[in-house]
Order: structure tokens, then C-alpha cells, then sequence
């Protein structure tokens, strides 16, 4: 340890040096507004806590992988009790900071325990069982819970809303998972194919007033032709390439909307979309001429919930049928092809399989699910504008798809939940959560790269591996 | 004519911006073949870090224009080449021999974590640049229309062609250009040869980022105004320009930005201007559809 102690310490005062030089600008000095000029904020001492920690957290990093985990343990300690402590930091921000560096100090250096543990567990008798009907139940246990959402004595209006907000991102999430997580294909525009779904639903309502039920399929087949167009040219590409034009093409789309004005009434949006009906009733207090209210037709006392419940079992239902479908399509010589695809283009090339047509069934199916979400997106909203669809929010159906691990349905719903549902109950961290997605997608691919959650399994294996081996 | 003439003379100028951050794309993609998706996001702290560096001066009571713009550049480049390394050492080192994508991924994270550090340490809102170097002269003038070029037009174009010039001497005649070209070519019998792969990687990123540190000041001496969002446009654009000119050549995405670069205006000023962005996509989108190895590049060879 002795001879090891001046090199790693060595390595943290890099590190720190390093970030020192990072942060001395952006930092350390914060441009404020003037009048019409600029002036600064000086946040050097911020800039100072941060480096000092970096500089122990590093050291402590260094300490747990070189075998010294009681030490990096007291560590982290350390900068927990100093995070928490009503010490005069000069911003929350930087507690938050302090202690959560040492939270991670704590949990790697208990890291080879617990992880020992699992795998001694896993390998019980007790654990092999356990594990084989988790695997075998768990998908039914989050339905029934996700079914009998709505009844629980905390389903507020609150809790329906977020409710509704992550089943749309399971099923964009899902959609997107037959073209990046099976056919291996990186889509940096879906949310392209989401407002072809979501326009074409507002704009035949409204203008030609047909209705939910009738718009939904004629949505979804709009955006799987959108994909079928925008794919054919594109997907004879390599894959970054190809990542590439989607980006393009899914800017394009946005532009198009934002500026043709006749059309889509450009950036100001267009409002008062109907909401979807049940068989032909709709959802309100006193029904527009002509209709009939749902609370007249079974006859029970008028309660706003009801429309958002409604609405809740509508995107249950249409991410379920993504994901069945999704089940079905890989036993299906085309599901195989897409991931055969996936793990070799050359190879399946040589067996005869045609990689463009084969890529684009994957990329018109998942705009198709894109084109589903975003009816119902608009159904819901009753209001859609160009601000829905920007990169962003490619950016963030992605990070679920590569959170829940790439191909994994049941991981697209645990990332949905961890990355829609944490961000709206802790409301306060709201402006440090794009922060914290981009961080989660490095942090991933570096350390976890099939996902946090969930292996990308092929569906199918020459030798099928040993339940509790190493597969 | 003098309209014609005025916007070239502003498309020269549009275009040297994006050449600079063009060749970060390509000496990357050339070396290790991924797309730096991040590499916008340093250009904008680039341009962060000269406005607070501009500011300083103005503080320090550096009133010499010349001396102030010298000094800002270098802390630019230097400042914004740690960046540079830091990504590439922290987000892209340990990906190698990943799946091809990860790498990408891992870029677009890198992209989306550094605006929303931006966002939050700087604050939302478009930063006022003032104006460092003002005045010009006129060209001549033609049916009531005069033709005008600015000094920071001059400044713009000198800079940019000083630097490729450096830059291609760099790669074309010293040792670290010899060893990067050699990464480029074969990276496992460069490896073998005793070149420090992992070194020139980084040293690609740190030069890179510099030169997008360059356009970064350019840009917000040219437009007095910047904010968080401008490395996700500026980025996809010089990237076009990459691609453009081929992907993997340092004339072509020199050439590239130029192209892009005349395209936008002459767009913006003879069609429309919404759609100045569409035209910039689409030409993005046209390429690589029709001739994925621009205009400049070499045809790649897909490997078993």
C-alpha cells in the first residue's frame, strides 16, 4: 500500500487538475445579464468544493479498486457526513453534490460484496427457483399492478397523469426497440414518426372531424408510410451514417411543421383537438349537440377521473399490443432475420436475406407504433405544437430503449418508470435531469453496455446456455 | 451583381466557421471512425469561454483589439482542448471494442450532459457578445448597392487560413502528423510499430477541439451572440460539410464548409430563410444517399 499510496494520490491531484481547468470558466464565472450588458458572478469557491471533492472521490475510486475498501468506505462516509452536515456550502446544489459522491464512494467499495452475494444467491437452490419465476412472472405481476393502477385508493389525478405519461414513453420506448433493439438500426428521429401520428390525428379532426377510433389506424399507417419513404433511400447506410439522416430527417419534419403555416397553423399549434370517445360518448359534463355524455350512458355520477382512467387503459392497451406484437414478430422469420441483422449484415447478406427490405419492415413497424403514440399523444393533449417534437425527445425515448438494456421489453418499462416517473416525483431536481440523462447514457455504455436492467438476449442460440451459467 | 457579390463575401465568411469545426468531425472519424456527436457542444463552450475570456480583458483594461483577440484565442484553444481530452478519455477511451454503436451513444450523452451543464452553470438565456472589432471598408459599388467587407470578415478568413495552413504542414510534414495518419491507416500495426495509439487519439481530440474553439470565438465575434444551444446546429451543419467533402479529408471539409457555408446564404438570401435549415438537412441527407464518400473521399471498403 505504502508504494501505492504517492501514485495514486498522484492520479486524484491530476484528476482534480483536470477539472480544475474544466470548470474555471463555465464555472467559476457565471455570466449574469445587466441591463443590456453582461457582468459576472464569481463562483470560484463552488468551483473549489467541487475540485476538492473530485479530488477524494477519485482517490477513493482508486483506494476500492485497488482492494482498500474500508478506507474508501470511511471515505465516502466522510463526504456523506460533510454533504448532510449544516456546513456552510455556498450552494445546495454542491451538498447535494458532496453527499452523492460519497453515496457512490460507499456503494463501490461494498460493491464485491453485494455483488458476491448475488451470485451466491443466484446460484442456491432457493435462488435458481426464485429466479427462474421472477423471470417467468415478473412481466405479470407489473401488468396486473399497471392494470389495477386506477383503483388503488392513490390514484389521483396526479398520480393517473404520470401514470398515462410513462405508459406513452413504454410504448414510443417499445416501438423503438423493434428498430434499434432488434433490427440493431440507430434512430435519432422517431420523434419524427410520433408527430406524423400526432398531426394526423389533429388535423383530420379538426378539419374533417372524424373521430379517435377511426384516425388511429389511418395514423399509424401514415407514419409506417413516412418511414417506408424516409427508409428506403437512407438504409442502405451504415449504421452511424444512417443514425445521422434519421437526425436530418427528423429535424426536417420538425422544420416543415414549424413553417408551413396553412398547414399547421406553424408554431402557435393547433388546439381544441376532441378527445378519443367510448363507443361514440365522449368525456365532459354537459355533452356537445348531438352527443351523449359517458357519465349519462352508464348512468353514474359525472367525475373528471374518468376521462384520464379512460385514457389510461387506451395507451395500457395500445403499448400491451406493441409489445405482443413485438413477442409474436420475433418467432417470425422476419423478427429472426432483424436480429440476425443486428449481430451481422455481411453474414446474413451471404445467407440471402435482402438487408434493405428487411430494415425497412423494421423501421415502418416501429413508426407505425410512433404514429399510434402520437394520436393519442394528441388525443390527449387536445393541443400539439411544434415544441413536442424537438431532438430531444428522440433523445430521451433513446436513453430508455438503451437503459432497459437494447432488445429487453421488460427493461423499457423499468427505464420508462426510473426516467420518466423519478424526474416528476422529485420536481425540485427537474432542471439537473437532462443532466443526469446524458451522464446515465455515458455511464451505461461504459459500464453496462447490454443495459442496467436487462440483457440483450438473441431470441434464438445455436447451443442454448445453462439457466444460472454465464450466459 | 453587388448583392451576388455581398453574399459571397458573407458565405466565405459562414463557411470558414464551419470548415474549422468540420475538420474535428473528420480528423475523429478518420482516425477511429465514429461520429463525435459531442464536438458541437465543445465548439459552444468555445465560444462560452471566449465571451467570459473577452470579458476579463475588458476588465484587465486590455483595450488593444489585436492583443485582447490573440490572448482570448489561445485560452480558447486551451481551455477547450481539455475538454476535448477529457471527453475522449472518459466517455469514448473506454468504449473501444464495444458494439459499434456504443461510442455514438455515448456521444449523444456526452452532447445532451454538456448543454444542460451550460444551461445550468450559465443560465438559459442568448449572452450578449459586444462587439470586439467593428468597422470595414467598402468594395466597390454597384446599382446603388454597396458591396462592404468587414475587418472581422478579413479577421474571420485570415484566421481560419492561417490556421489550415498550420494544420496541414502539422499533419503532412511532423511526427505527430506521420503517427496520426498512421493510426488512421492501420491502427493495430501502428501499435505494432511502437506508436502510442492511445496518444495520438487523444492529441486528435485536443487538436480538434481547438480548432472548433477557434470557430466558437468567431462565431461570437461574428454574430455578437450566443447561447446554449448553438453547438447542436453549428454541429450538424459542420458535420454535413464533413461528409460533404469527404469524410476523412482534411481539403475536403475545408472544401465542405465552404460549400455549406455558400449554400445557406445563397438560400437564405434568394429562397427563404425558414427553410435555410431544411437546405442544409437535405443536402445532408442527399450526400450521403448519393455519394456517401463526398466529394473528396475515398470509397470505403467494407471488411469481413
Amino acid at each position: 500500500m505504502g508504494a501505492r499510496l504517492p501514485s495514486m494520490l498522484k492520479d486524484a491531484g491530476l484528476t482534480a487538475f483536470v477539472a480544475a481547468a474544466l470548470g474555471i470558466f463555465i464555472v467559476g464565472f457565471r455570466t449574469v445579464d445587466v441591463g443590456r450588458g453582461l457582468t459576472f458572478d464569481y463562483h470560484l469557491v463552488d468551483l473549489a468544493v467541487a475540485v476538492v471533492t473530485i479530488f477524494f472521490g477519485r482517490l477513493g475510486l482508486s483506494l476500492a479498486a485497488n482492494g482498500l475498501r474500508w478506507p474508501a468506505m470511511a471515505l465516502g462516509a466522510a463526504m456523506i457526513a460533510a454533504g448532510v452536515s449544516p456546513l456552510q456550502l455556498p450552494s445546495g446544489f454542491l451538498h447535494w453534490f458532496v453527499a452523492l459522491g460519497g453515496v457512490l464512494l460507499v456503494i463501490r467499495g461494498a460493491w464485491p460484496w453485494a455483488n458476491d452475494a448475488m451470485a451466491a444467491a443466484a446460484k442456491s437452490p432457493s435462488g435458481v427457483v426464485l429466479g427462474q419465476a421472477g423471470a417467468k412472472w415478473s412481466g405479470w405481476l407489473l401488468l396486473a399492478a399497471a392494470v389495477a393502477m386506477p383503483f388503488t385508493p392513490f390514484a389521483d389525478q396526479k398520480t393517473m397523469d404520470l401514470g398515462v405519461l410513462i405508459l406513452t414513453y413504454v410504448m414510443l420506448g417499445w416501438g423503438l426497440n423493434i428498430v434499434v433493439g432488434l433490427a440493431g438500426l440507430l434512430d435519432l428521429g422517431y420523434v419524427a414518426f410520433y408527430a406524423v401520428g400526432a398531426y394526423s390525428y389533429a388535423l383530420l379532426s379538426t378539419q374533417h372531424g372524424l373521430g379517435f377510433w377511426t384516425v388511429l389506424p389511418l395514423a399509424g399507417m401514415m407514419a409506417a408510410l413516412f418511414g417506408v419513404v424516409l427508409g428506403f433511400p437512407v438504409l442502405r447506410l451504415r449504421g452511424d451514417y444512417l443514425a445521422i439522416v434519421t437526425l436530418g430527417f427528423g429535424e426536417i419534419i420538425r422544420l416543415v411543421i414549424l413553417n408551413w403555416f396553412d398547414l399547421t397553423n406553424g408554431p402557435a399549434g393547433i388546439g381544441s383537438i376532441p378527445g378519443p370517445t367510448l363507443f361514440g360518448a365522449v368525456f365532459a359534463e354537459t355533452p356537445p349537440a348531438g352527443k351523449q355524455t359517458v357519465s349519462d350512458m352508464l348512468g353514474i355520477p359525472f367525475d373528471g377521473n374518468h376521462r384520464l382512467i379512460f385514457l389510461y387503459y387506451i395507451i395500457l392497451v395500445l403499448a400491451l399490443i406493441t409489445n405482443l406484437f413485438t413477442q409474436r414478430m420475433r418467432r417470425l422469420p422476419v423478427g429472426r432475420a432483424w436480429e440476425a441483422l443486428r449481430e451481422d449484415e455481411t453474414a446474413c447478406r451471404a445467407l440471402g436475406i435482402n438487408p434493405t427490405n428487411t430494415k425497412l419492415t423494421a423501421f415502418a413497424v416501429g413508426a407505425m407504433f410512433a404514429g399510434f403514440a402520437g394520436s393519442f399523444f394528441a388525443a390527449k393533449q387536445r393541443f400539439i405544437s411544434p415544441e413536442s417534437f424537438v431532438f430531444i425527445e428522440s433523445a430521451i425515448i433513446l436513453a430508455i430503449v438503451v437503459l432497459g438494456g437494447m432488445g429487453s421489453q421488460i427493461g423499457v418499462v423499468l427505464a420508462a418508470v426510473l426516467l420518466i416517473g423519478l424526474p416528476e416525483w422529485f420536481r425540485d431536481l427537474g432542471s439537473y435531469r437532462m443532466l443526469a440523462f446524458g451522464l446515465a447514457m455515458v455511464l451505461i455504455m461504459v459500464f453496462r453496455p447490454r443495459g442496467l436492467v436487462a440483457h440483450r438476449e438473441p431470441s434464438l442460440r445455436l447451443h442454448p446456455v445453462k439457466p444460472g451459467g454465464s450466459g | 451583381m453587388a448583392y451576388f457579390s455581398q453574399q459571397l463575401i458573407n458565405a466565405i465568411t459562414l463557411g470558414a466557421i464551419y470548415g474549422l469545426i468540420a475538420i474535428g468531425y473528420t480528423m475523429v472519424y478518420g482516425i477511429i471512425g465514429m461520429i463525435n456527436f459531442a464536438h458541437g457542444e465543445v465548439f459552444m463552450i468555445g465560444a462560452f469561454i471566449s465571451l467570459i475570456g473577452f470579458m476579463i480583458c475588458g476588465m484587465l483594461g486590455i483595450g488593444s483589439a489585436p492583443v485582447a483577440i490573440l490572448l482570448v484565442l489561445l485560452m480558447a484553444m486551451a481551455f477547450s482542448a481539455v475538454y476535448g481530452w477529457a471527453i475522449e478519455r472518459t466517455a469514448y477511451r473506454p468504449l473501444r471494442g464495444s458494439f459499434r454503436l456504443a461510442p455514438l451513444i455515448s456521444a449523444i450523452g456526452v452532447s445532451i450532459a454538456l448543454q444542460n451543464y451550460v444551461q445550468l452553470v450559465q443560465g438559459a438565456r442568448p449572452k450578449p457578445g459586444g462587439q470586439i472589432v467593428s468597422g470595414g471598408f467598402n468594395l466597390f459599388s454597384a446599382d446603388g448597392f454597396d458591396v462592404r467587407v468587414t475587418w472581422l470578415q478579413i479577421i474571420i478568413v485570415v484566421v481560419t487560413v492561417v490556421l489550415m495552413a498550420g494544420f496541414t504542414w502539422l499533419i503532412a510534414r511532423t511526427s505527430l502528423g506521420r503517427r496520426q495518419r498512421a493510426c488512421e491507416q492501420d491502427m493495430k500495426m501502428a501499435a505494432l510499430l511502437g506508436v502510442n495509439v492511445d496518444r495520438t487519439i487523444s492529441l486528435t481530440f485536443v487538436l480538434g477541439a481547438a480548432l472548433a474553439a477557434v470557430a466558437g470565438m468567431l462565431f461570437l465575434m461574428y454574430y455578437g451572440v450566443i447561447d446554449f444551444f448553438i453547438g447542436f446546429l453549428a454541429g450538424i451543419k459542420a458535420f454535413t460539410a464533413a461528409v460533404l467533402g469527404g469524410i476523412g479529408s482534411l481539403p475536403g471539409a475545408m472544401l465542405g464548409g465552404l460549400l455549406i457555408g455558400l449554400i445557406e446564404v445563397f438560400w437564405a438570401a434568394y429562397f427563404s430563410s425558414e427553410y435555410k435549415d431544411v437546405a442544409a438537412f437535405a443536402i445532408l441527407v442527399l450526400v450521403l444517399i448519393f455519394r456517401p464518400s463526398g466529394l473528396l473521399g475515398k470509397p470505403e471498403i467494407e471488411k469481413v
